[in-house]
């Protein structure tokens, strides 16, 4: 190889140019360079390639990879899967270059732990030796200043011999043990320096006064502690109340008869029991009055207005004798009522009859103010104000009815139908005698203005109705344009007509021409008329006798008749109007006790006792059996009427 | 016309019947209870509850807890004698004429309504 330098180094120098040949010149100084640079003309060995001088200006990368030169590059391999061969894209690129084996082993490994502890073992016994052997010298140290004293000396140097040799034995018996035991000492020789101050003991120091006297304070608060429970009972005490208040006059409502009859001849008073008003009646009149046909303490009271200036609402409140004070319902309206009713099997129920025509069913079992059932204009209400309204018999469906009469002159037959008021003219009033030739010799009839009907007892279907012009006429139901009869009864209007409850052919009318007529039915002419000297507001017959009616005059004056004691004159004609100037508008007797209700143009109604003059029953002659009932009144009332008709018939 | 035909001969007008709940009752009872304050000659009014306390009085208190403590007691000694005697009859109301003045009881099934009235004023 060194041979072969030279003469590259002189092809090289030549091929490469000055650079290389001054690092050469430089390197080679020291080695005497002037010789060599002598001789640096260019040898050309004969093998070499002949190049032109583009070929020797080509320039040639080499690139140096990690690649294995040796490595196959295409190594194919046969895959069963397939069954073919296949070539294997990725080859080990590896080389190595040297391996050799050493002897290094792990020390955690078995063989390097065996080799660790018979290191050790190796160790130990040279230590021990060596301790032997420094004990030795001790021991031998000592024995030379020991071994002139005595003889015991030897036998101390044996037992001290023997006694190096035991420990010796002990230590290599230890030795053995305590490389193994040793501890692992801090090698950084690290020792913990720490300082705590004094911790002072803890301690509690509380102090507690007395504590204050306590009391418990409780109250239970119910979530039912509901006061409308006590509704009931409270009624209850009202009333008790309002017994205790007039406990006099429930006194004489019950028990007093006035003893002083018997000496007046024939006449008879009435007692002032209770009076009711209310404050929200007090500038109306009282327009209706109606006992109720169940409970004989209940009766309604209906508020209005006759006067066609001073129009108001109205009122219909319902009181009881047992609480005076206070109505048991209130039922207030926009327009002022004229008439009511109360049904005969229905109890609750209260028809009523409106200044503006209207008509509406009041349900005590709901008392709201607001009526159960109203007529309208589209249901074909009155033009002018309801005059009275009456309780039918239930028709064939069973459905209510009811009928209306009013100044516009018909009479309407109202029927609740499921829940609406359904209206049927009955009748409509032909004032007579007063058509007119129209156009065309049309016939105009002016309409008459009904102001009172009243319905027979037993003949379902015949009815009476008075007027403005004062006629009366006789109508029946199934007969709606003529009439079955007229009565020219009175010169004004016909305030209020009753059929007798007893006598099938007696009738009565009343009219503001201060006149009170008694009428049997079949004949033109009254049987009695009595002139009361004051328009005569309301009449009314006794349910208990056949003979005594009641009639109220706008003097504040009640005036009862009773036909079988005096013919021609009142058995008892007293002021009963709580002011003077009060007008009395209507009076109605109670269906069982001996009392009436008589109500003014004041909002006020008054409770008479009638005295017992005034309800007489005929003597009972002795041994004979004194007969009661119907039967009776209507022989006693026929009598009467004979009489009279004797009378008439002669004249 | 189901509505007309509900109990046709009864008005219950006196039972304990269908009342309108809330405050319309509410309100009714209130006013029935001024109403007899306010009458002539009551001089005080209270409502105790099943246990003899009072729940609401025009009195005051040590006159209300004397007299709601006594005629508790009172009014249930009167009605077991009520009931011992016939168990089929109840009390209705109790009613106490003294020299001076009247007190009138009226028992409810949970409350007791207690009237003190002097008739003769």
């Amino acid at each position: 190889m060194p041979q072969k330098q030279p003469p590259r180094r002189q092809s090289i120098s030549v091929g490469r140019g000055a650079r290389k040949r001054d690092e050469d010149s430089g390197t080679d100084v020291g080695e005497g360079a002037d010789e060599w640079a002598q001789s640096k003309a260019t040898v050309r060995p004969p093998d070499q390639l002949e190049l032109t001088d583009a070929e020797l200006k080509e320039e040639f990368t080499r690139i140096l990879t990690a690649n294995n030169p040796h490595a196959p590059q295409n190594i194919v391999r046969y895959s069963f899967k397939e069954g073919t061969y296949k070539l294997i894209g990725v080859v080990n690129q590896l080389a190595v270059h040297f391996s050799q084996v050493g002897n290094l082993i792990p020390k955690d490994s078995d063989e390097g732990r065996r080799q660790h502890y018979r290191d050790e073992l190796v160790a130990g016994s040279q230590e021990s030796a060596k301790v032997v052997i420094s004990e030795t010298e001790i021991l031998e140290e000592e024995e030379p200043k020991e071994a002139e004293a005595e003889p015991e000396a030897a036998s101390q140097t044996d037992v001290l011999a023997a006694e190096a040799a035991a420990k010796v034995t002990e230590e290599e018996l230890l030795t053995p043990k305590q490389p193994k035991e040793r501890k692992l000492t801090n090698q950084f020789n690290f020792s913990e320096r720490a300082s705590q101050t004094l911790n002072n003991p803890l301690r509690d120091r509380e102090c507690q006064m007395e504590p204050p006297p306590r009391t418990n304070f409780s109250a239970t608060a119910n979530q039912s502690d509901d006061i409308t429970k006590v509704t009931q009972a409270a009624k209850i005490v009202e009333r008790m109340v309002n017994q205790n208040t007039y406990d006099d006059v429930a006194q004489d409502f019950k028990y007093y008869e006035d003893a002083a009859d018997e000496y007046r001849d024939q006449e008879g008073t009435l007692l002032p029991l209770w009076k009711f008003q209310n404050d929200k009646a007090k500038r109306l009149a009282v327009t209706a009055l109606c006992w109720n046909p169940k409970y004989n303490d209940l009766f309604a009271v209906g508020h209005g207005s006759y006067d066609f200036m001073k129009q108001g609402r109205g009122l219909l409140l319902l009181y009881s004798m047992k609480n005076p004070s206070f109505p048991e319902f209130i039922f207030s309206s926009e327009s002022g009522i004229m008439c009511l009713d109360m049904h005969v099997d229905h109890p609750y129920l209260v028809v009523v009859g409106h200044y503006d025509g209207n008509v509406a069913i009041y349900n005590l079992k709901k008392p709201h103010s607001q009526p159960s059932f109203r007529s309208s204009a589209k249901s074909g209400k009155h033009m002018d104000p309801v005059w009275q309204v009456r309780w039918q018999k239930d028709d064939m469906d069973n459905n209510l009815n009811f009928f209306s009469v009013s100044s516009d002159g018909r009479i309407v037959s109202w029927t609740l139908l499921k829940s609406e008021l359904v209206h049927t003219d009955v009748i409509k009033l032909k004032a007579e005698g007063t058509a007119t030739d129209g156009p065309a010799g049309l016939q105009l009839h002016t309409v008459g203005c009904g102001t009172a009907f009243d319905f027979h007892k037993e003949i379902d279907y015949l009815f009476l109705v008075g007027t403005e012009e004062g006629k009366i006429y006789k109508c029946s139901k199934s007969y709606s344009s003529k009439f079955l009869d007229t009565y020219d009864a009175h010169n004004m209007a016909v305030d209020a007509v009753s059929w007798n409850p007893y006598h099938t052919k007696v009738f009565m009318s009343c009219s503001s021409d201060w006149t009170v007529k008694i009428w049997d039915h079949t004949i033109k002419t009254p049987m009695f008329i009595y002139d009361l000297n004051s328009a005569v507001g309301d009449v009314a017959w006794a349910p208990y006798s056949s003979t005594v009616f009641a009639a109220v005059t706008t003097n504040g004056k009640t005036h009862v008749f009773d036909l079988s004691i005096n013919k021609y004159e009142a058995i008892c004609n007293q002021p009963v109007a709580a002011k003077k100037k009060n007008k009395i508008t209507h009076v109605q007797f109670n269906p069982i006790h001996p009392i009436i209700i008589v109500g003014d143009d004041r909002g006020h109604v008054i409770c008479l006792k009638l005295s017992p003059n005034l309800r007489k029953m005929p003597k009972e002659k002795k041994g004979q059996e004194v007969q009661k009932g119907p039967a009776v009144e209507i022989a006693k009332l026929d009598k009467l009427l004979n009489l009279v008709r004797e009378v008439k018939t002669k004249t | 016309m189901t509505e007309w035909t509900n109990e046709p001969g009864l008005c219950p007008l006196r039972s304990s019947g269908p009342r309108p709940a809330g405050l319309g009752a509410q309100a009714e009872v209130e006013e029935t209870l001024k109403r007899i304050q306010s009458h002539k000659g009551v001089i005080g009014t209270m409502v105790v509850n099943a246990e003899g306390i009072p729940i609401r009085t025009t009195l005051d208190n040590s006159t209300t807890v004397q007299y709601a403590g006594l005629l508790h007691q009172l009014t249930v000694k009167a009605r077991s004698t009520v009931r011992d005697i016939d168990p089929q009859n109840d009390l209705t109301f109790l009613r106490i004429r003294s020299k001076k003045h009247e007190i009138m009881v009226a028992p409810d099934k949970e409350y007791l309504l207690i009237v003190i009235q002097n008739p003769c004023e």
